[in-house]
């Protein structure tokens, strides 16, 4: 019963997992460009099991940049987790104990988030660990081949392959933009500001420009554009 | 500092912010504004994060508008995450080739 509700968790990861191991390939090469090594770059993979905030990480080692810098930035980022975490918290089978919870909120994602969301009947346990472990596979193993590989690959590609989290980014952000004008805005007004950061404070370091941005673009779409209860 | 150090800071921000709601809230979050804040914080974070910043990650100008392009048009046509950062990098590989 266990066994089969883990099998299921499986199969629902597979294509997360494919996603993954691709759009992770693309982390690890910039993760080596940054400065990490092959083993450091599979640990961040394996630890954070998030793209935008590794990503962002990455950029803030580079830098050189604080612990208190680095902290804010992850919270900033990652902080969407909270709100996805607490919507499955709601949906969770009885047999989701306390230490199940600990466990398994390591793989909230917002891939896995949405496939977990999209259940019909209360999460188990170990449907959620079936998901998560071919997920994270997926992650951590793209992530160890893009490091060690991106010095194998030709330049064409490995430069190529730069792009790849960022165009993952654009896939998440155009279609609810599209959908709705309150999104857009707010997308825009935060390219606009994150422009502005990169030209004219450009003694402002990456990881704070971000928030400083995300916070003033999200703060004005909050306030604009209130949305009702069904944000989730 | 050491790189493990920030390792260990960012995973530990990135569990704390799943396992505290996930493990012992059970009520829902009732304010309009935080709500709504939460709700685009997101959008906003990876806006910022991948503009301007797309256009330097190819080393090359051309071959980074290339790839934008072509992923905001997929983007545009609702296709799967995967395709189009796939996509993307395929065209900013291919615009390469004849620069």
């Amino acid at each position: 019963m266990t066994r089969s509700a883990f099998g299921k968790g499986l199969v629902h990861g597979i294509p997360i997992g494919l996603g993954y191991l691709s759009v992770s390939f693309g982390f690890g090469i910039l993760a080596v460009k940054a400065g990490l090594s092959v083993l450091e770059a599979s640990l961040v993979s394996l630890t954070n099991l998030t793209s935008a905030g590794q990503a962002a990480g990455v950029d803030v080692i580079a830098a050189g940049g604080s612990l208190l810098e680095m902290a804010l930035v992850q919270f900033t980022i990652n902080i969407r987790y909270a709100l996805m975490a607490l919507s499955l918290s709601q949906k969770l089978d009885s047999s989701f104990t306390f230490p199940h919870r600990l466990l398994a909120a390591y793989g909230i994602t917002d891939e896995i988030f949405g496939v977990c969301a999209s259940q019909e009947e209360p999460l188990r346990p170990s449907y959620m660990y079936g998901i998560i472990s071919i997920s994270t596979a997926g992650w951590v193993t793209g992530t160890f081949l893009g490091a060690a590989a991106g010095e194998l690959l030709p330049p064409a590609v490995s430069s190529a392959l730069g792009i790849v989290l960022y165009g993952m980014f654009l896939a998440i952000i155009v279609p609810p933009a599209r959908r709705e004008r309150s999104v857009l805005i707010v997308v825009a007004v935060a390219a606009l500001l994150s422009i502005g950061c990169r030209y004219l404070l450009p003694w402002l370091s990456g990881g704070f420009a971000v928030i400083l941005c995300a916070v003033a673009a999200s703060v004005l779409g909050a306030l604009l554009f209130p949305r009702e209860e069904d944000a989730a | 500092m050491s790189i493990a150090v920030y390792i260990a800071v960012m995973a530990g921000v990135t569990y704390l912010i799943r396992m505290i709601p996930f493990a012992f809230f059970r009520k829902k979050i009732t304010s309009t504004f935080l709500r709504s804040f939460l709700y685009y914080i997101p959008y906003a974070v990876l806006a910022a994060m991948t503009i301007p910043a797309i256009f330097y990650s190819t080393g090359n100008y051309i071959t980074a508008i290339a790839g934008t392009v072509m992923a905001l048009v997929l983007a545009y046509f609702n296709l799967p995450l995967i395709v189009v950062a796939l996509a993307a990098s395929a065209t900013a590989f291919i615009t390469g080739l004849f620069l």
